[in-house]
C-alpha cells in the first residue's frame, strides 16, 4: 500500500506503485484538473506540487511520492469562495484559450512565486519553459504572473510546511 | 456590414412557464456562400439559431459551434445581446446537442405552415408554430474562421433584433400605448411619458404568439453597446481551477482505459499479433483489433485503417500492454517512401507541368519576361505538419441495449455522430454525441476516428470505456498539413517595376484564392500541378493560407531587394487599387517604426495576408547573434471589419502567430520508410515561454464586412520572419523548418537568377 496526502488529505493507495502519480490522481482519486499531455515529461500539463516543489506527474511513479504532501490544481486556492492570487490574475488577463494546459501553467507558476516573490522575465522564463501552451497564450501568462506577483501566495503543503516549522 | 437581405425566416413559439423561443433559419445565398454550398438540397436551409427567453428574463443563446479556445460563445452572445438590449448579465449560452435540429432544415413548410415539433431537449413542451426536421445533413461545424461572420452575422444579430421588436409591440398593446414610444434597455421595457417599466420576461409569452417580424432592423455601428466592448469569457473560471470538463475528464462508473496502435505506415495493415506479453501484464484486460471503416461526410471520403487496442483498468497498464505487444504491420507499396523522395517527385512534377491547371492567368507574361530587365527564380517548400493539440485525441463511449453514447472533443458533431452510427451499422437516432470542451482543434477534431475507435471499442466490450491516444500515435496518425514545392519567377523592369509573376506550385487545397497575390501585376499566371503523396491531409490552422503566406510574401521580398527597394514601399506601391491592405499594411510599419534604422545583427520583416475575410500584417523583429536566432517582437495588424470582442481577437491573433511560428521554427513531419519519424514534443517542439516573442496587436474597425479571427494570425508570420532573417543576415530562406538552417552561412546565390 502507498500512502500520500493530496491537497491535504490522506490517500491509502493499492496500486502497482510503478504507476505514475498523474494516473493515480486521475483515475483513482477523479482529480481530472491535472492533464495528460506527452506522457514524457516534455509539455507540462501534468504539472503538481510535491512538497511545494513543481514536478511533472506523468513521469513520477506514485512510489516515490509515498508519504508526501501532493497539491494539485484542485488544491490551489485557499478555500471554496476564494481563489489563489495566480488564478484571479488568470481571469483578469483573459488567459486561457482552451484551457488544457492552464493548470500546469499555473501549478508552475505557483510554485515559481512561493520561492520568488518578485521574478525577473528570466526567471519566468526558466520556470515556465517546460510548460507547452498550443493555443501561445505566453504573454498574457506572463502578465499574469507579473500581476499576481508580490500577492500573498497560499499552497497547502507550504502553509503547513510552515506551521510544522513554526511548531519546532 | 451584413446587412439583412431577408434570406432568412424566423420562428417563434412560446415555451413552458413562458418563455419566449426564436429560431432564425437562413437562406441559402451570396452573403452566406461558405456554408449554403454545402447544402445538398434545393429548397433546404440552414438553421444558426436558437434563442430564449426565460421568465426568470434570462436569455439563453444556443450555438452551433464548438469551443476550442477560440471564445466562440462569448462574441456570438455580445452580438445576440446588442441587438436585444438585453442586459449582459442576464445572456448566457450553452453548445447546441449533436442533434440535426440545429443544423439543417428543409425551408418552406415546416417553418411557414408550423404545426410541428420542436426538440425536447430545447424545451420539454412547446406551443405555437416551430420547426420540423424531415432531413439533416451534418453541418455543425467549427471551422473556417466562420462563426461570427456567419451564425452572428445572419443568425444571433437578426434573433436579437427580432425579440426585441416583438416584445416591444407585445408591451405597446398591452400598455395601450405607440410602439414607437416604448423603449428597450437593459432586458427591460419602459414608457417614459406613463413610467411604466417591466422586465422583458413579462412579454415574453404575448410575443411568442406573434408572427415575427420578416425584417427586423438592425443597428448600426455607432448604436452598438456591447459589440466592440470588453467582457470576459464565461468559459474561464472553470479553465483555472481544474474543474472544466474536457472529453478526457469523463468518469462512467464501470469504465475501463484503452490505448490503440495503427500500422505507421499509413494504409498498412495488422498481419500477426503476439499478445502473449501484454496479457500477462497486471491489469490488461483485453487486446482487441479495431476493423477499418469508411466514412464519408461533408468534407469527403476516407479509410481508417484498421488498429490494435489494449483495454486495462487504467491507463498506465494499457500503455504498457501496447508497448509489450509484437506487432506484424502488413507490407504497403509506400514503405520505401521518404521526405526526400516526395519532394524530388513534387521537383519532377513542377518541372512537367502535365496537366497544370491555372488560378489567375492575365496580360502577356511570355512578352513580360522576354523584356525584362531581371528575371528572378526561386523554389520555395514545406514540410508536413502534424497539428498536436494539447489534449490527445481520446473519446469515451458506452453501448447498451442497441444505444451508443460518445462523449468526445470534436469540430463536427454532427458528423461525427453519424460516422459512428455507419461505423456501427447503428440507426443515427441510437447514437448519442456529447461534445466537451475541446483541448486545441486546429482543424484535426474534424476527422472522427478516434470517436469511432472508441465506440467500436465498447461495442466489443460490452462496458464503458475510455480511448487514450498516446502523443505518440497523436503524432503519427495525424493529417497532416500538406508538403508543398512552389516555384516562382518573376520580372523586373529597369526602374523595378513588377511587371511579371509567375508561380507554380503541387495539390490545390482549400481556399481556392490562397496562392493569389493583392499586388497590382499586369501580366500572372498562377497555377498548379497534382502530385500526390499517400501521407493523409487535413485542414491545418488557416489551411493554404499558411504555406501560400509564406511563399507569396517571401518571393515579393525577394523581387523588392532585386529591384534595390524598401520591402514595405514596395509592397505599398502595388496596393494603391486596395485601400483596406494598403491600411493594414501601412499602419503595421507604423505601429514598428520600421523606418528607424536597428543595430547590426538585428533585422525587420514584413508580411501581408488576406484570408477568411480578414487582413492581417505582421512586422517581426529578429536579433541573430553568432548564428543563434531571437525573435524579440511581433507586431500585427487586422482588418476584420469590426471587432465583436476586442480582446478576443487580439487572443486569436497572438495565438494564430505562435502556432505559426512554431511551425516555422521547428515543425517539421518527416517520412521514412513510408512512416512517420517524430512522435512527441521532443523531436516536433512548439514554441516556449522562452522563445516567445513580446506581441503587439492592433484592431481597425474599417466598418467592412465581417471577417474571421481565429485562422489569420497565422498566414503572414512565417514570411515575415524569414524576411526579418533575410535584413539582419542576408540569408534568404526558402524551406521550412528554420531550425534546418545554419544562420551562421549565407546562402549560396545560385538560386537567384539575374
Amino acid at each position: 500500500m502507498t500512502v500520500i496526502t493530496v491537497n491535504g488529505t490522506e490517500q491509502k493507495l493499492e496500486v502497482d506503485p510503478s504507476t505514475p502519480l498523474l494516473w493515480v490522481l486521475r483515475e483513482q482519486l477523479a482529480l481530472t484538473g491535472t492533464k495528460f499531455g506527452c506522457g514524457i515529461a516534455q509539455c507540462g500539463a501534468c504539472t503538481v506540487h510535491v512538497n511545494g516543489s513543481a514536478i511533472r506527474s506523468c513521469v513520477t511513479p506514485v512510489s516515490a511520492v509515498s508519504g508526501k504532501k501532493i497539491t494539485t490544481i484542485e488544491g490551489l486556492a485557499p478555500s471554496n469562495d476564494e481563489l489563489h492570487p495566480l488564478q484571479s490574475a488568470w481571469i483578469e488577463e483573459q488567459v486561457p484559450q482552451c484551457g488544457y494546459c492552464q493548470s500546469g501553467q499555473l501549478m508552475s507558476a505557483a510554485a515559481l512565486l512561493a520561492t520568488n516573490p518578485s521574478p525577473s522575465d528570466a526567471d519566468i522564463n526558466s520556470a515556465m519553459s517546460g510548460n507547452i501552451c498550443r493555443c501561445g497564450m505566453y504573454s498574457r501568462i506572463r502578465r499574469a504572473i507579473k500581476s499576481a506577483a508580490g500577492v500573498q501566495q497560499f499552497d497547502p503543503a507550504l502553509a503547513e510546511l510552515a506551521r510544522e516549522l513554526n511548531n519546532g | 456590414m451584413g446587412k439583412w437581405t431577408r434570406r432568412a425566416f424566423i420562428s417563434a413559439g412560446v415555451v413552458v412557464g413562458g418563455g419566449l423561443i426564436v429560431g432564425v433559419a437562413i437562406r441559402p445565398g451570396n452573403r452566406a456562400a461558405e456554408l449554403s454550398k454545402l447544402v445538398a438540397g434545393e429548397g433546404e436551409t440552414l438553421l444558426h439559431t436558437w434563442v430564449k427567453l426565460d421568465s426568470d428574463n434570462v436569455v439563453t443563446a444556443i450555438i452551433p459551434h464548438a469551443e476550442m479556445g477560440q471564445g466562440v460563445g462569448t462574441a456570438l452572445a455580445q452580438m445576440l445581446a446588442d441587438e436585444l438590449d438585453a442586459d449582459w448579465d442576464l445572456v448566457k449560452f450553452e453548445e447546441a446537442p449533436a442533434l440535426g435540429e440545429f443544423a439543417n432544415y428543409p425551408l418552406g413548410q415546416s417553418i411557414l405552415l408550423g404545426g410541428a415539433d420542436i426538440p425536447d431537449f430545447v424545451l420539454p413542451t412547446v406551443e405555437g408554430a416551430l420547426i420540423r426536421t424531415a432531413h439533416a445533413l451534418d453541418l455543425q461545424i467549427t471551422g473556417g474562421s466562420l462563426s461570427v461572420r456567419t451564425t452572428g452575422a445572419y443568425g444571433m444579430r437578426i434573433a436579437g433584433a427580432a425579440v426585441k421588436e416583438m416584445l416591444k409591440i407585445a408591451a405597446a398593446e398591452a400598455w395601450q400605448v405607440p410602439v414607437n414610444e416604448v423603449i428597450a434597455e437593459n432586458s427591460q421595457l419602459m414608457h417614459k411619458a406613463s413610467g411604466r417599466v417591466e422586465p422583458y420576461a413579462a412579454f415574453a409569452e404575448s410575443a411568442g404568439q406573434m408572427t415575427p417580424p420578416v425584417s427586423p432592423t438592425l443597428k448600426s455601428v455607432d448604436e452598438f453597446k456591447i459589440m466592440g466592448r470588453h467582457v470576459e469569457r464565461h468559459d474561464l473560471p472553470s479553465k483555472v481551477d481544474g474543474t472544466a470538463i474536457f472529453a478526457l475528464d469523463v468518469r462512467l462508473p464501470d469504465m475501463l482505459y484503452a490505448t490503440v496502435r495503427r500500422a505507421p505506415t499509413f494504409g498498412g495493415g495488422i498481419d500477426r499479433i503476439d499478445d502473449v506479453l501484454t496479457r500477462a501484464i497486471n491489469g490488461v484486460m483485453d487486446v482487441v483489433r479495431l476493423p477499418s471503416t469508411e466514412v464519408s461526410s461533408m468534407l469527403g471520403s476516407f479509410t481508417f485503417a484498421e488498429s490494435v487496442a489494449v483495454v486495462a483498468k487504467g491507463y498506465w497498464a494499457a500503455k504498457q500492454g501496447m508497448d509489450a505487444l509484437n506487432i506484424q504491420w502488413g507490407s504497403t507499396e509506400n514503405d520505401a517512401v521518404s521526405s526526400d523522395v516526395i519532394f524530388a517527385q513534387f521537383d519532377r512534377d513542377i518541372s512537367a507541368g502535365i496537366d497544370r491547371e491555372t488560378d489567375v492567368v492575365k496580360g502577356n507574361l511570355v512578352a513580360s519576361m522576354q523584356n525584362a530587365a531581371q528575371v528572378i527564380n526561386a523554389d520555395y517548400r514545406v514540410p508536413f505538419l502534424a497539428h498536436t493539440c494539447m489534449e490527445p485525441l481520446n473519446a469515451t463511449a458506452m453501448v447498451e441495449d442497441g444505444r451508443c453514447e460518445v462523449w468526445v472533443g470534436c469540430q463536427s458533431p454532427l458528423s461525427f455522430r453519424r460516422s459512428i452510427a455507419d461505423a456501427l451499422g447503428f440507426d443515427i437516432e441510437n447514437v448519442t454525441l456529447h461534445n466537451c470542451f475541446m483541448g486545441g482543434g486546429f482543424g484535426r477534431k474534424s476527422r472522427p476516428d478516434y470517436a469511432i475507435q472508441a465506440a467500436q471499442l465498447a461495442l466489443s466490450l460490452g462496458r464503458p470505456v475510455q480511448l487514450i491516444w498516446t502523443r505518440e500515435e497523436d503524432v503519427r496518425q495525424d493529417f497532416y498539413r500538406p508538403a508543398i514545392q512552389s516555384r516562382f519567377r518573376a520580372a523586373i523592369d529597369d526602374t523595378g517595376d513588377l511587371i511579371a509573376w509567375e508561380n507554380t506550385y503541387v495539390d490545390k487545397h482549400d481556399p481556392d484564392e490562397a496562392a493569389l497575390i493583392p499586388y497590382s501585376v499586369d501580366a500572372q499566371d498562377i497555377g498548379h500541378v497534382r502530385s500526390p503523396t499517400h501521407v493523409p491531409f487535413g485542414a491545418w490552422r488557416s489551411v493554404a493560407h499558411s504555406q501560400h503566406g509564406f511563399f507569396t510574401e517571401s518571393f515579393i521580398d525577394e523581387v523588392a531587394v532585386a529591384a534595390g527597394q524598401d520591402p514595405f514601399e514596395y509592397r505599398a506601391a502595388r496596393l494603391q487599387h486596395l485601400p483596406r491592405q494598403l491600411a493594414v499594411l501601412t499602419r503595421a510599419a507604423k505601429e514598428a517604426q520600421w523606418h528607424i534604422p536597428l543595430a547590426p545583427g538585428r533585422g525587420r520583416g514584413i508580411s501581408l495576408q488576406s484570408s477568411f475575410g480578414s487582413i492581417v500584417a505582421e512586422v517581426v523583429e529578429v536579433t541573430v547573434n553568432d548564428g543563434n536566432l531571437s525573435v524579440d517582437r511581433v507586431v500585427a495588424v487586422i482588418d476584420a471589419g469590426y471587432a465583436v470582442s476586442p480582446d478576443g481577437m487580439k487572443a486569436q491573433i497572438e495565438s494564430g502567430i505562435i502556432y505559426g511560428l512554431s511551425a516555422a521554427l521547428y515543425g517539421e513531419i518527416s517520412i521514412k520508410e513510408g512512416a512517420v519519424v517524430e512522435s512527441n514534443f521532443h523531436n516536433y517542439p512548439s514554441v516556449r515561454m522562452s522563445d516567445a516573442p513580446a506581441m503587439e496587436t492592433y484592431i481597425i474597425n474599417s466598418g467592412a464586412d465581417w471577417g474571421g479571427a481565429g485562422e489569420p494570425g497565422t498566414p503572414p508570420i512565417a514570411s515575415a520572419l524569414t524576411n526579418a532573417i533575410f535584413n539582419a543576415t542576408g540569408n534568404r530562406i526558402r524551406q521550412l523548418p528554420i531550425k534546418n538552417v545554419n544562420l551562421k552561412l549565407t546562402e549560396e546565390p545560385s538560386l537567384v537568377v539575374g
